[in-house]
């Protein structure tokens, strides 16, 4: 295999910093229509990033896992996402548990978290494995704080996603990914996205709205 | 010697040159919006025109308001002057730095935000608070953008950091596009381009930087305008610079290499430019109270700048 050059690897980090800045366009996002759009917009990047470590790893079957990501995550899943607010009529503005500026904070935050972990993690690791899993993990952090901040379901599930291109992101960077673990992964959540999307009309049907604040009141705990 | 007569060179340029790069901001604009659009050296017989002009002055002015044209003019100018455009090799240059180019601005905006507010009108004291609630949060990302660049090249000068990043010193590094789109941001903010500030307009309730200078006439709004103009060719020539410095002349450089330098030079202001125009044809102004969570953003794409180095330079 031919050693792989340091202008490759700044390359690989600069697809994956945009990944990361896609990520936090998500958070900046107010409109349902504008999340479903930047989501679809780092699934590109995402995929962009796989066949890029296709490229300089001389790994083709990470050009599968690019392709996955081109077809499942940046077209079918937004499309979908498109079609199921449409049909629930709800393209309105995103409603946070927190305002906007704080989230970002948090976010930056959450950032330096990742890099303080990894760095004395992978003392061993060369510094620009390092920056991939930093880079990553910081993705996958950011999902799960979309997560936590949004009281919508459908912006809670590009929260899921967003976490889960992080993960796809941290296995690409890493060598000797199983094909088959990446085309699982894919289709579980194509399986995850069609239940989320059967979920959405039954919260809907039953509690006629998708805020699941409301859902809380029947959680057990608070009475 | 030729350091000198770079400067000298460097110091007439942004001038000249400034009119016309707004010009062709506004042709394209225009042709992009359907409509013909004035010559791009329209603004030279603005400037004309308005230099012929008596400048009229209101009875509740005191002398702040005269004198804030020269002040702001000749802060922006000097700022100006020391960002190389064309040459590196510039007799002042080691004299300025990233920070005092931050504080030269500053001052220029001081002044303006005084002179709105010393006449006494609703429109002026409104521009003025304003502004400065743009420059509390841009000057931080400004800053901040200074700090990464000068981390990553080991000086706070342009000049230097511009020989560091020609000589190879950076490869493509994520803290770099993470300033540069931090840098875009804040230069949007700066110079009141569109979703900020809408230069083309005068309604009330979006106005800005205009709202600072509707009392001014003839040679002082001659001057404010000016010193608008040489602001935009600042930011352009400091990202041309700085994030595409191929072409710039370097000491030592002969006749051709400055010829090269200017054709570059003008060849990145003409890019810079047009992109300015497409992208504000394409999106629309902001409300006021969504500045902050945009030069929040450009704060924090900064700080990631910052935070990224310690990571790749495995600190």
């Amino acid at each position: 295999m031919p050693p792989i050059s340091q202008s490759s690897y700044e390359v690989a980090h600069l697809i994956g910093a945009t990944v990361l800045m896609a990520g936090f366009q998500l958070l900046y996002q107010r409109r349902l229509f504008a999340v479903l759009n930047t989501f679809a917009f780092q699934a590109l990047a995402l995929a962009a990033a796989a066949a890029w470590q296709a490229h300089i790893q001389n790994a083709p079957h990470l050009y599968i896992t690019a392709g996955l990501a081109l077809v499942f995550k940046a077209m079918i899943v937004p499309f979908a996402l498109h079609w199921l607010v449409e049909r629930l009529g709800i393209h309105k503005t995103v409603e946070t548990a927190m305002s906007i500026g704080w989230t970002m904070i948090a976010g930056v935050a959450l950032v330096a978290l990742s890099i303080l972990l990894v760095l004395p993690v992978t003392a061993n690791a060369a510094a620009l494995t390092r920056e991939s899993l930093a880079l990553a993990m910081s993705v996958v952090l950011l999902g799960l704080l979309m997560m936590i901040t949004r009281h919508n379901a459908v912006t809670q599930v590009v929260g899921f996603m967003a976490l889960e291109n992080g993960l796809i992101l941290a296995a690409v960077s890493a060598k000797g990914m199983p094909l088959v673990v990446e085309i699982s992964i894919a289709f579980s959540v194509l399986v995850a996205m069609t239940l989320f999307g059967i979920f959405f009309f039954r919260i809907r049907e039953r509690f006629d709205t998708l805020d699941l604040q409301n859902l809380e009141t029947y959680r057990g705990d608070r009475q | 010697m030729s350091a000198i007569l770079g400067q000298i060179g460097q110091i007439f340029l942004v001038v000249a040159l400034a009119p016309l790069i707004t010009g062709w901001v506004r042709l394209v604009k225009s042709r992009l919006q359907g409509r013909i659009g004035a010559s791009p050296l329209q603004p030279y017989r603005d400037i004309y025109r308005l230099l012929q002009k008596e400048a009229v002055v209101a009875h509740s002015a005191s002398w702040v308001f005269r004198t804030a044209p020269y002040v702001t003019f000749a802060a922006v100018w000097l700022a100006a002057a020391v960002i190389p455009t064309f040459t590196t090799n510039l007799f002042l240059a080691p004299a300025a730095d990233l920070i005092a180019l931050v504080a030269l601005l500053g001052v220029a905006r001081f002044w303006t935000a005084l002179a709105g507010m010393d006449v006494g009108t609703a429109f002026g004291g409104l521009g003025a608070s304003r502004e400065m609630m743009i420059a509390s949060l841009a000057e931080p990302a400004m800053l901040m953008v200074s700090f990464s660049l000068s981390l990553i090249s080991g000086t706070t000068s342009p000049a230097q950091i511009i020989a560091f990043i020609l000589g190879g010193g950076v490869g493509i590094e994520v803290s770099m596009g993470l300033s540069l789109a931090a840098l875009i941001m804040v230069a949007i903010a700066e110079n009141g381009r569109i979703p900020i500030d809408n230069p083309a307009t005068h309604l009330e309730l979006t106005m800005v930087h205009e709202a600072m200078v509707l009392e001014y006439s003839g040679r002082h709004l001659a001057l404010m305008e000016g010193a608008g103009m040489v602001r935009l060719t600042l930011f352009m020539a400091l990202i041309g610079g700085i994030f595409a410095p191929w072409g710039i002349a370097v000491p030592g450089a002969n006749a051709v290499g400055v010829v090269v330098g200017l054709a570059a030079f003008l060849a990145k202001c003409f890019v810079l430019a047009t992109g300015l125009a497409v992208f504000e044809t394409m999106i629309a102004k902001m409300r006021v109270f969504r500045y902050a969570a945009f030069l929040g953003g450009a704060l924090l794409l900064g700080l990631l700048a910052t935070v990224f180095l310690y990571v790749s330079e495995a600190v």
